[in-house]
């Protein structure tokens, strides 16, 4: 039995909700907690908060939105963005968030991820993974919110990283993200495939449909979503009725 | 102090702005703190955890809160542990080796099996949201955390340690996680334990978190 989790993914520079497209050209949306409070009426079963430029300028800090959105949100809230240390996941939890996602920092060190998962649980520790597609099947990893490559491979990073503690994938498609195409299924497939912590399909759903394919077909344990819930393509709860309709198990409210 | 009052046992460790927001979302009077008077006149204390048993077992032993919160409990106040907080309660765990309990239900903390019960690999940690069942041999949840709880309303889990208790009086709530049965809610008496997040599990989690602020 696999309960699949709908995310909603919220990209944030400095105030604003942003979105872009391929994690450039980012455009403001709006308010983040008015959108964060919305998903969560609407039923979401995460957050996802990702500060995209934390990495570029250093850490530019969420702190803020999450504690003002942990008073009236009541489901889990992941924080990425510019973690860099022990001390910064211990704030970023005392705001309000349940995990951290990391990226560049855990890339530039890997220890980190032991640290957090031995310091936090393992639960807590959540590997951002910004991946781009370089030949069939292969994919490098990314950094600077997809700005910095590395010569890491996805499959060999991410097996790596679980070793080391990380509880969880949140898998981007840098190729696919903004693009509403649907998400990378071969990437989410040899992900799920390799790994045995849940891994966050995330980038490029387009429609209710790429949520049915990125679970049944990609393996994915969870899906995060942005542009189809920022610009109100589609609800949250449409999605999830639409999940039960095609024998996906989602949390039935 | 009166009947809203709740406070949190701050020992250096999570999330515990989540917790305080949500007793006071539900009209708690919330103060969070490591001060021993203060937990010792409590009307209710909630014992949070986020983080591996050996780290949030040390964050109470260094300062002599695993004493305070065994008096505490001793004083038939209630007592609500979440997640590690409820693993704390049994006796030990064999999380990163072995780790003594504060020993308040009799139990044990064990890994989640990694095979389902079709002995297939299954995904650890526990993640996500699933439903509440009553255990075999209980019939409702009257007079327990979840008075106001419908079986099968779905609540938050993030885990990879489970409790298993030494006796079936003591469970009061499950779920299935790959056909296990994993420990949802423990108690005996007024030490009460959940091992999902109410705080975390919307409109179902703030209906039990203020069920335990009406106690």
């Amino acid at each position: 039995m696999r309960n699949i989790r709908l995310i909603a993914r919220l990209d944030i520079k400095g105030p604003n909700l942003i979105k872009g497209i391929h994690l450039e050209g980012l455009r403001i949306i709006g308010s983040p907690n008015e959108h964060a409070l919305r998903y969560y009426n609407e039923g979401i079963d995460e957050i996802i908060y990702m500060d995209s430029v934390a990495s570029l300028y250093g850490r530019n800090s969420l702190d803020d939105i999450v504690k003002s959105a942990a008073k009236d949100i009541f489901v889990p809230m992941t924080v990425g963005g510019g973690i860099r240390s022990l001390d910064d996941v211990s704030n970023t939890l005392r705001c309000g968030a349940d995990k951290v996602a990391v990226n560049s920092e855990a890339v530039k060190n890997p220890e980190l991820i032991r640290d957090i998962a031995t310091r936090f649980g393992s639960q807590c520790m959540v590997l951002s993974v910004e991946a781009k597609n370089i030949s069939p099947d292969h994919w490098e990893v990314y950094i600077d919110n997809g700005r910095e490559r590395t010569h890491l491979d996805v499959i060999e990073w991410v097996q790596r990283a679980e070793d080391l503690g990380a509880g969880e994938i949140l898998l981007t498609s840098i190729d696919q993200e903004g693009t509403r195409r649907g998400f990378d299924i071969p990437l989410v497939e040899a992900v799920t495939k390799i790994v045995s912590v849940p891994v966050i399909a995330s980038g490029g759903m387009g429609s209710s449909s790429d949520l049915a394919k990125v679970v049944i077909e990609g393996k994915a344990d969870a899906v995060a979503m942005a542009d189809i819930l920022h610009y109100e393509r589609e609800t949250v709860n449409n999605l999830r009725k639409y999940a039960l309709s095609e024998g996906i198990e989602v949390r039935d409210i | 102090m009166n009947k809203l009052d709740v406070v949190v046992i701050d020992y250096g460790i999570g999330n515990l702005l989540s917790v305080q927001r949500g007793l006071e979302y539900c009209g708690a009077d919330v103060t969070v703190t490591d001060d021993k008077d203060i937990i010792m006149n409590a009307t209710r204390v909630v014992l949070p955890g986020v983080g591996a048993f050996s780290d949030g077992m040390k964050g109470l032993n260094k300062t002599g809160l695993n004493h305070v919160v065994c008096d505490y409990a001793a004083s038939g106040k209630p007592l609500l542990g979440i997640c590690l907080g409820m693993q704390m309660l049994l006796n030990e765990s064999e999380e990163f080796g072995f780790n003594q309990g504060l020993g308040l239900i009799p139990g044990k903390v064990t890994a989640i099996p990694s095979l389902n019960i079709e002995n297939k690999n299954h995904k650890i940690p526990h993640i996500g949201w699933n439903s509440l069942k009553l255990p075999e041999g209980r019939e409702q949840w009257d007079g327990t955390l979840l008075n106001n709880v419908i079986p099968g309303e779905s609540v938050y889990f993030v885990h990879s340690f489970m409790a298993e208790v030494s006796s079936s009086e003591h469970q009061i709530a499950n779920c299935l996680y790959g056909g296990i049965k994993i420990s949802a809610v423990i108690g005996s008496g007024n030490i009460i334990g959940c091992q999902f997040h109410p705080e975390k599990s919307g409109d179902v989690g703030l209906k039990i978190l203020k069920h335990f602020i009406n106690l």
